[in-house]
């Protein structure tokens, strides 16, 4: 969602994607940085309600001049997730430095996660570090900008892509993190749309980015979770509540430890299955 | 004399426009005007209290913003006009 659009923002829960991004990047003008921010972070605070869905910043990048006013202004209670242009390890290392210091000056009862963008070569080969770095919790392909990078054609097919959304789906799965794909450009093309999503979805992506929220259904049709995984998550939530009787943070379920990011990732499981009914 | 402009004329949207003056003065044109005015001067005037404003004009054309736009646009507008050099 553009970050200086009120009509937009103010209608942005009503879509039933599990997260939205409010941008403050390239859908905003330059000269307009300083007014998405403040109205970004106004929208946020006048929200008496907990919003239904994930809350994400798309701040602008490391190399530029806008990204400390961003942090700044819009790091609150109020929002989940930043989401990095750009994003490399070294940045991303930066990134979580100033974070921890607005949290600690803001007193934030909570930890704001960290969404990079791929979309340099050279963070494709970074990769299986970024997904280690702190705050990861998913991990946004990029393809446009990737594609310019690469000087390269971008294609609806998208062979040119297939190595990065490989590289992403593997890192992401192995650390048990959201791989969201880059979005289907063509608003107009919903059959493209559905491939590309049931393409990703087969090569291991969690979720796919909306450029216009007319493509959300779409994706949540493709992206709904598979009944073997509610099935299992269905189990780990079965298994935590005997484990919490019995005071164990940690348990194990098939020889396997299952832990908190375990166990969110089977809430989220949930869900969204019970968003769609599932259970 | 400083001033500073946000703000847009699109639907949703106010644009606002503040400046210098020898006290407080608040003109508000609005789509909505006969129902919300009392609730977008109260918006501008207790944005003002909270920045300390006293001797500003604040000029706003509402399309039909909410509280938390009109409260957005008149800090931009402000803090455009105290970058002014």
């Amino acid at each position: 969602m553009p970050g200086n659009n009120p009509a937009m923002l103010q209608n942005s829960d009503i879509f039933e994607a599990d997260a939205v991004i409010y941008d403050l990047e390239d859908a905003v003008a330059v000269t307009q940085k300083d007014s998405a921010r403040i109205l970004i972070s106004q929208f946020l605070k006048s929200s008496k309600k907990p919003f239904p869905m994930e809350i994400v910043v798309r701040i602008n990048g490391l190399d530029t001049d806008y990204y400390m006013d961003d942090l700044n202004m819009v790091v609150s209670d109020k929002i989940d997730t930043i989401m990095l242009p750009k994003a490399r390890v070294e940045t991303l290392i930066e990134l979580d430095k100033i974070l921890s210091r607005i949290e600690e000056e803001k007193h934030l009862t909570k930890k704001i996660g960290v969404i990079p963008i791929i979309e340099l070569a050279i963070s494709v080969l970074e990769i299986n570090q970024i997904v280690t770095l702190p705050r990861v919790n998913g991990v946004l392909l990029g393809a446009e900008d990737l594609s310019s990078d690469l000087e390269v054609a971008r294609t609806k097919k998208g062979d040119e892509i297939l190595h990065p959304r490989m590289c992403i789906a593997v890192a992401c799965a192995a650390y048990k993190i959201d791989s969201i794909d880059t979005p289907f450009t063509d608003t107009n093309d919903d059959i493209g749309l559905k491939e590309d999503c049931r393409f990703v979805s087969s090569i291991g992506f969690t979720s796919k980015a909306a450029i216009h929220p007319n493509q959300v259904p779409t994706i949540n049709e493709i992206f709904v979770p598979s009944r073997k995984n509610i099935e299992w998550a269905l189990r780990v939530e079965a298994a935590a509540k005997l484990a919490d009787e019995k005071g164990l943070g940690v348990f194990s379920l098939d020889g396997k430890m299952v832990d908190k990011p375990v166990m969110d990732r089977a809430n989220k499981i949930l869900k969204k299955a019970r968003n769609y009914n599932l259970i | 004399m400083k001033r500073g402009t946000a703000g847009t004329l699109e639907s949703n949207d106010a644009m606002i426009m503040v400046k210098e003056s020898d006290g407080l003065k608040i003109t508000i044109t609005s789509i909505v005007y006969d129902f919300f005015h009392e609730q977008i001067e109260n918006v501008i005037r207790e944005t003002l209290k909270e920045e300390g404003l006293t001797n500003v004009e604040v000029i706003c054309n509402d399309k039909g913003a909410l509280d938390y736009t009109i409260k957005a646009r008149l800090l931009t507008a402000i803090s455009r006009m105290e970058e002014e050099k």
